[in-house]
């Protein structure tokens, strides 16, 4: 019986779905400032074959700017998530390994963190950095990692536990060989797999805030700028200004979403059902 | 096999092999055959004890008469229920009420509801049921986590007679009970089929379902290798499969013997009788097709030898 | 060389102890059998006395000494369920040489087919898995087995198999043996000396 190799499948579509990421991160950053420009001879052209997303009111090409914004929300988000994946891995390994005091006050922090709804606290950072990407990349960063700090306590506290790290031990390993050879790799997947998940939570942040004008200044063509630009003409009938860019923001965090789950059953155990 | 045999049988299995699609290395995919042309029956009012060891496909049988199965399972031959084939959709009708599992694992019990309503939604057959398995009253208002393992075990047998089954099937009752409270449950089992339904006791315990079975059959490697009399157990030369009369002969009151040799693994198994490569009677039918079960004095046997 | 415990005190929730002030000794190259019922501590004693668990009072002599608190352990445990026992991620010639790199003699003996060492655990049987956990258990620094319910999840043949591999190898070398098991008869036919768990104290 021929049947689909789901494995196979999933592994593809991983790879389709790394590949419209990158090219979107890459064509951005190849986009020639002069793409950019006003040019008042083309102020506020509907879609046509020539203007895939229209011109806005300064006759700047709306594909160009969405492409080039969503380049630059994909860098902020991969930093931002980033950062946050390491403070998650550094407090979840800490927690588990530590001491009970180490894991109580770990614990603490993550309630606290949680316990601030994450917009107003990515403000304030933001703020309190001046603005712009730093201050955006830190507040995403400080406010992230809380989920993912849980998963790894919870997955390095259920192989410490396990006997074959027990024998290890009776067989004179260090915790320091333990924990390379037999802990890290157990977590390296779910590390991996909770960046990937971090990264849309970073772009939406990123893009919600800049909109809101807490985030990116407004020189910087950002996805968050270009929405709330738009927003003055939505009555003005340019509804293209808003619908366009913000259905491709959608489009690429649902993307990223379905990369990192899709990546995640290519992780688990060789033995596993797919 | 006569067709009046096939009617006696409250629940039987015809050639049932069930397999696992497994990934390997990279994207290649191969099947595990977890139970291979397995043939066995267990009548109404009887034990049927079905022995083996960790590998020989004994737990996955209940999950397969149950329809519990995982989906990347494949099922190949077929069930019977009174004679009648046992499709997915009859499972579905029998399943929890007139064929009831109990579980091998504590873990099958939600922790967060409390045990009475795991049991029946009707408060007259939980009393009735705890009153028959020694358990107190108010027993009902505890949550899993505050039983003992004897009284897990038991509100685990209520839970499976709570819908008035006519096949129970027990997945490795007794690890984890002390010697008294595993005679007791066997009693239990006991009583079930003097009730009239047929009771099948998956362990791996030859001793145990030499005490407790009216007949037993022996697993190797997902198949049934030999059905017989509990009794026939008492001597070797009352078995009929080489493997069986490996078995009395490792046992250690009959001397501690170990035959070479290891069950094949479930990727690679031997194309003609899955014995056949430890078996010191092996000739070149053994090793061409896998042997059909036949009577041989009062015994199912999956041998060319036996007799 | 001599293997006491002396006045274990142990319990996993607070106020209930599993074990209560157990002592006990074992000679040097001896084959002993400790018997109870399951569930009666007998594990938690094993895991004591391999020191891969610590006892809350009382203390484990080896030779004469407390056991190294690190370096390669001369009391090793077998368990009683092998796929437990190795890392699911590691193909088992990795697993074993994770204890020491033992010759294709050893292998042989132990009844293990070179071409396990291959393999991933997943794709071998319990008694399989039990040979590797058992040679790994037999590496040139261990002294003393404590060998709980080795194989109270096997067929009786692979039983038998596995306790005619670990004495033969115990006895050409030395070793000293504890067969824990909730079956006295196991347990009369593996030891000369057999211990009842409930007279522990």
């Amino acid at each position: 019986m021929k049947r689909l190799n789901r494995r196979a499948a999933a592994a593809v579509g991983s790879a389709v779905m790394l590949v419209l990421v990158l090219a979107v991160y890459i064509g951005g950053a190849m986009i020639p400032d002069a793409a950019l420009q006003a040019d008042f001879s083309r102020r506020g052209l509907a879609p046509s074959a020539a203007h895939l997303f229209g011109t806005d009111f300064l006759g700047r090409d709306m594909f160009a700017r969405t492409v080039k914004g969503l380049s630059l929300s994909l860098a902020v988000g991969a930093a931002a998530s980033g950062m946050s994946a390491v403070i998650a891995l550094v407090i979840g390994v800490a927690a588990a390994m530590g001491r009970n005091a180490v894991d109580h006050a770990a614990n603490w922090f993550v309630d606290l963190f949680m316990s601030v709804p994450h917009t107003v606290l990515i403000i304030l950072i933001s703020i309190a950095l001046a603005r712009g990407a730093a201050g955006m990349m830190v507040g995403v960063a400080l406010t992230h990692w809380t989920g993912l700090a849980r998963v790894i306590r919870g997955e390095v506290l259920q192989i410490r536990a396990q006997q074959y790290i027990t024998a290890s031990r009776g067989f004179g390993k260090g915790p320091l060989w333990i924990a390379r050879r037999h802990i890290l790799p157990h977590v390296a997947p779910q590390f991996l797999i909770g960046l990937v998940l971090l990264f849309p939570h970073a772009i939406m942040h990123e893009s919600g805030l800049t909109f809101l004008g807490f985030g990116l200044p407004p020189e910087q063509p950002a996805i968050g700028i270009i929405l709330s630009e738009s927003m003055k003409y939505i009555s003005s009938g340019m509804v293209w200004l808003a619908v366009f860019p913000g259905l491709s923001l959608a489009a690429l965090v649902l993307l990223i979403d379905r990369l990192g789950n899709t990546a995640r059953r290519l992780f688990e155990p060789r033995e596993a059902q797919l | 096999m006569g067709i009046n045999i096939m009617m006696n049988y409250l629940f039987e299995t015809k050639n049932l092999s069930v397999s696992f699609r497994m990934y390997g290395k990279g994207f290649s995919q191969h099947l595990l055959r977890a139970i291979s042309n397995l043939n066995i029956g267990v009548r109404a009012g009887e034990i049927l004890a079905v022995a083996g060891s960790s590998g020989s496909g004994k737990s996955l049988l209940a999950h397969t008469a149950l329809g519990i199965l995982p989906k990347n399972a494949v099922v190949e031959g077929g069930m019977a229920w009174r004679g009648a084939p046992l499709d997915a959709a009859l499972q579905t009708r029998l399943r929890g009420r007139e064929i009831a599992l109990v579980p091998q694992s504590v873990a099958y019990l939600d922790p967060l509801i409390r045990v009475g309503r795991q049991i029946s939604k009707d408060r007259q057959t939980v009393s009735r049921l705890f009153a028959r398995y020694h358990l107190k009253p108010g027993t009902e208002r505890l949550f899993p986590h505050e039983l003992s393992g004897g009284m897990t075990r038991r509100v685990m047998i209520c839970a499976a007679l709570a819908g008035n089954p006519k096949l129970v099937i027990a997945d490795e009752p007794t690890p984890g009970l002390t010697p008294h409270l595993a005679e007791h449950a066997m009693k239990h089992f006991r009583e079930i089929a003097d009730g009239g339904a047929g009771v099948i006791l998956i362990t791996h315990d030859i001793d145990l379902a030499v005490r407790h079975a009216d007949r037993i059959a022996v697993l190797y490697a997902g198949t049934a290798v030999e059905a017989a009399k509990a009794s026939d157990f008492a001597d070797a030369a009352l078995l009929r499969h080489p493997y069986s009369k490996a078995l009395w002969a490792a046992m250690p009151q009959n001397g501690f013997a170990a035959a070479a040799g290891a069950q094949p693994y479930a990727g690679a198994l031997p194309p003609g009788c899955l014995y056949a490569p430890r078996c010191p009677e092996c000739g070149p039918a053994c090793v061409a097709a896998p042997p059909q079960p036949r009577s041989v004095r009062g015994g199912e046997v999956s041998c060319c030898h036996a007799h | 060389m001599r293997i006491e415990a002396r006045n274990i005190v142990f319990g996993y929730t607070k106020g209930k102890k599993v074990l209560d002030g157990v002592s006990l000794a074992i000679e040097a190259g001896a084959r002993a059998a400790l018997v109870g019922p399951s569930g009666c501590g007998k594990s938690t004693l094993s895991q004591i006395l391999a020191g891969a668990l610590k006892p809350e009072s009382g203390e484990v002599l080896f030779a004469g000494k407390p056991l190294p608190g690190r370096g390669f352990c001369p009391v090793q445990l077998i368990r009683q369920h092998p796929e437990k026992a190795v890392n699911p991620r590691w193909k088992l010639g990795r697993t074993l040489a994770e204890a020491w790199s033992p010759d294709d003699g050893f292998l042989a003996a132990m009844g293990i087919e070179k071409a396990w060492l291959d393999r991933y655990p997943a794709e071998l049987s319990g008694g399989e898995l039990q040979r590797f956990c058992i040679a790994r258990a037999l590496a040139p620094e261990t002294r003393f087995i404590i060998a709980d319910e080795m194989s109270t999840m096997l067929d009786v043949i692979t039983q038998a198999q596995l306790w005619e591999l670990l004495l033969r190898a115990a006895s050409s070398r030395g070793l000293g043996i504890l067969a824990v098991t909730h079956s006295e008869r196991l347990a009369a036919h593996v030891s000369t000396r057999v211990i009842d768990f409930g007279a522990l104290g």
